[in-house]
């Protein structure tokens, strides 16, 4: 299975690998999200959906679809 | 407008204080407008920079980048696009803000290579103390080949530099911050060569964007050099990443946060505010409270205007000498203008509680926490927005709207926001409520005309979910889902801004509005006052033929013929035609008629009844609230404003599609007259009905 944002679980920091563009808005690459970068998940809202994430500094929500879409690498560091 | 002044154009981020250097930079000296042909607000202000300069400010539509994905957008990349527009800038201003200050300046070297002469701002510089932040600003400015204000709009600090900077504009340089370019040499080296004259960045940018750039050239442009979508947005993100390295290595050097000194706010502030219980709760309290302090809080400043415009009336018919233009004023034109002015107390305290909200930065954790419920029915968290402001006018709220991303999502969300209770609904259900309903308390606390405000404002909201879902079901619209959200840090809400703009909106409501209200209670007094044939002209014969067998009074004879002239004059007569569709509501004449005058605007609904019962009265001592709890059937004996009556016309008017300025504004954001012809039988509709089915029960 893919490891993607939606993998992480709440306070856990990962890497961004790649994902495809056509399925990813401009504006979300332009706040910080490409790849290389860290992202954090900090919230889940409610019912599950959506995400808050620190990306790369920037505070943004996205719902888990566009979520799933992004590759990430899971750092052991800030886990658990 | 001096043309020797400096133009500037402020640029930012949303979220980043630019308004705020727009407001301390410019004052209360600020023109709102709109640009020609769409509905982006245009904010230009003036400010004095020495004795001598001055400039022209301009504040641009906030944007993430110069990829525009919205009309806001749009006007930010077509202005700099265009060096002959009038307010094309002679400098830039770039507003950052410190914790953000990587994606902030993603913007400034886009605009930096398109050589414009361009100062960064970096606001909220009274924050770095404790976010641990260091910047080393002799090396940014040098690598950023730019001038650096370091500034703070709410400890009041940097604005004299800034000035300072953009009086000396002209040694700031234009040099490029990277060459974009190399992201495709060989497609850039073509493009150069083909357009030799233009500079490369704007070529690229005219390609990429859907802006309106000397058509023809345009064309060729883009003819010339076709790609497909998909590897535009390729080069698009290769250039985005080119930036961030550029940017990245320069602030690893420049831009140092020590973050044990980091005091963190915003995560136990979220934990809270976007909690799976608390959040929900925290946000209906919020709510709550909003809707009780508008109806308490302004009910004095009202009945203190209304009555101050009742006394000012009798004081113009006794003073003036008696004739036509004395009842056009005393009958006509002051309760005209009382009936806009009535709305100024609520109006204001609405958009008080609204700026303070989207200031502080709460609206968006409200977005976040309604998403997924909002989505069930076809909405998106960002229609909870134009819900919201729904509540001040549908037409800002509609314009909201352009931030979703979805063409469905935003769709619904533009069909179902007139349903919300706009402030022009207030004044038609505060002074129906003040008749029908006692002015009593529920459990101690609770003002009972209060909480039946607030159940219409619910019911507002109720009615704009349902018809999301219902339409969520017919339309077939697909479309991918893009949503992302930005959750800007927690400020307190600065007092300058909030007043401001709550200035400016009660400002631009009463003249925007006011001309419609006032226009319309003139023609109303006309038709009113004058009639067609005998029955009009002869009303005194007629009346005392009728009454020769009882003894009238003076008085009594007055009224009579005064009553009878109203019955017999066009307005009359218009309103009697209608009676038939109307009498099932629960409805007479009179309030027919402010029902057809009141489909330009609701709020017309006060001011016509307040002219048609002064017309009518020959005491102008009395309030409209009084003047209409005293109407009286004069077959029945009942009073007109009745439990049935009252509740039948709140429902009324709590769905009607009863706004023309609605209308314009739906079909200008979906291009369509469909749309708009939607809303307005679909809603007009369903008020007929509901109200016939309530006052039916209830008679």
């Amino acid at each position: 299975m893919r490891t993607t944002i939606n993998s992480l679980k709440k306070g856990e920091t990962a890497i961004i690998k790649e994902f495809d563009i056509d399925s990813i808005p401009l504006k979300l690459l332009e706040m910080g999200c490409l790849p290389g970068n860290k992202v954090q998940l900090l919230q889940i809202a409610p019912f599950g959906d959506p995400l808050y994430l620190n990306i790369n500094g920037s505070h943004l929500a996205i719902r888990i679809e566009t979520a799933n879409e992004i590759e990430v690498e899971i750092l052991n560091t800030n886990s658990k | 407008m001096s043309s020797s002044n400096i133009n500037v154009a402020l640029i930012g981020n949303p979220n980043t204080g630019k308004t705020s250097v727009f407001n301390q930079l410019t004052g209360l000296n600020q023109q709102v407008g709109n640009y020609p042909g769409i509905t982006v607000e245009k904010k230009i202000g003036f400010c004095k920079l020495t004795s001598k300069i001055k400039a022209n400010i301009l504040d641009l539509p906030g944007t993430y980048s110069l990829n525009a994905s919205s009309i806001d957008e749009n006007v930010v990349i077509e202005l700099l696009l265009n060096k002959n527009d009038k307010l094309y800038p002679d400098v830039a201003v770039v507003v950052a803000d410190v914790e953000n200050l990587k994606r902030n300046l993603l913007l400034f070297t886009q605009i930096k290579d398109l050589e414009i002469p361009t100062i960064l701002v970096i606001n909220m510089a009274d924050t770095m103390k404790f976010k641990g932040i260091s910047l080393d600003i002799p090396y940014l400015e040098e690598q950023f080949k730019t001038k650096i204000a370091l500034i703070s709009t709410r400890k009041e600090y940097g604005i004299e530099e800034l000035k300072e900077l953009i009086v000396n504009y002209k040694s700031l340089s234009t040099e490029p911050c990277l060459n974009a370019s190399s992201i495709d040499p060989d497609y850039f080296e073509t493009l150069q060569k083909t357009f030799p004259t233009q500079l490369l960045y704007k070529l690229w940018l005219v390609i990429t964007q859907d802006v309106n750039f000397l058509n023809l050239e345009r064309n060729e442009i883009q003819n010339s050099y076709t790609k497909s979508h998909s590897d535009l947005k390729r080069l698009q993100q290769k250039e985005t990443i080119k930036r961030y390295q550029f940017i990245n290595d320069i602030l690893k050097v420049g831009h140092k946060i020590d973050s044990s000194i980091a005091i963190d706010f915003r995560s136990k502030l979220d934990r809270v505010l976007t909690h799976r219980i608390w959040g929900y709760c925290l946000f209906f309290a919020i709510l709550f409270f909003i809707f009780q302090s508008i109806f308490e809080w302004s009910k004095a400043p009202m009945e203190f205007i209304d009555a101050t415009f009742a006394d000012f009336s009798l004081y113009a018919s006794e003073s003036l000498p008696a004739g036509v233009l004395t009842n056009l004023i005393s009958q006509g034109i002051i309760p005209g203008i009382g009936g806009i002015l009535i709305f100024i107390p609520q109006i204001a305290f609405l958009f008080l509680f609204i700026s303070v909200l989207e200031e502080s930065g709460y609206m968006s954790r409200v977005v976040f926490l309604m998403d997924k419920l909002m989505r069930k029915f076809g909405l998106s968290g960002k229609s909870v927005i134009p819900l919201i402001s729904g509540t001040a006018c549908a037409i800002p709220a509609i314009m909201a709207s352009r931030n979703i991303e979805n063409w469905k999502e935003r769709l619904i969300t533009i069909l179902v926001t007139p349903f919300t209770t706009c402030s022009a609904r207030l004044p038609v259900y505060a002074i129906i409520i003040a008749l029908v309903i006692p002015d009593t308390r529920v459990l101690g606390i609770f003002n009972l005309q209060g909480l039946t405000l607030m159940l219409l404002y619910l019911l507002g909201f109720g009615m704009a979910i349902f018809s999301a879902y219902v339409l969520n079901k017919i339309l077939k619209i697909k479309g991918k889902t893009f949503f992302v959200v930005e959750m800007p840090n927690y400020k307190l809400p600065m007092f300058k801004n909030v007043a401001i703009n709550v200035i400016e909106k009660t400002r631009s409501f009463i003249f925007g509005a006011g001309k419609i209200i006032l226009a319309i209670s003139i023609v109303l007094w006309f038709l009113a006052s004058y009639g067609p044939g005998k029955k009009f002209n002869d009303a005194e014969a007629i009346i005392t033929a009728k009454n020769t067998n009882s003894t009238l009074s003076k008085l009594e004879f007055k009224d009579k013929v005064a009553a009878y002239k109203l019955e017999n004059s066009y307005i009359g007569i218009m309103g009697k035609a209608i009676e038939p569709v109307i009498f099932p509501l629960g409805y007479d004449w009179k309030i027919g008629i402010a029902i057809i005058s009141s489909f330009a605007a609701r709020e017309v609904f006060v001011g016509t009844l307040a002219t048609i019962y002064s017309v009518g009265d020959n005491d102008n001592d009395n309030t409209i609230k009084n003047k209409m709890g005293a109407e009286i059937n004069p077959e029945t004996g009942a009073k007109i404003f009745n439990f049935a009556t009252g509740i039948s016309l709140l429902l009324f008017y709590a769905f009607a599609m009863q706004c023309a300025s609605t209308l314009a504004i739906t079909k200008k954001e979906t291009n369509t007259w469909k749309w708009p012809l939607v809303q307005l039988v679909f809603m007009s509709g369903l008020a007929y009905i509901v109200a016939l089915v309530a006052f039916q029960i209830l008679k």
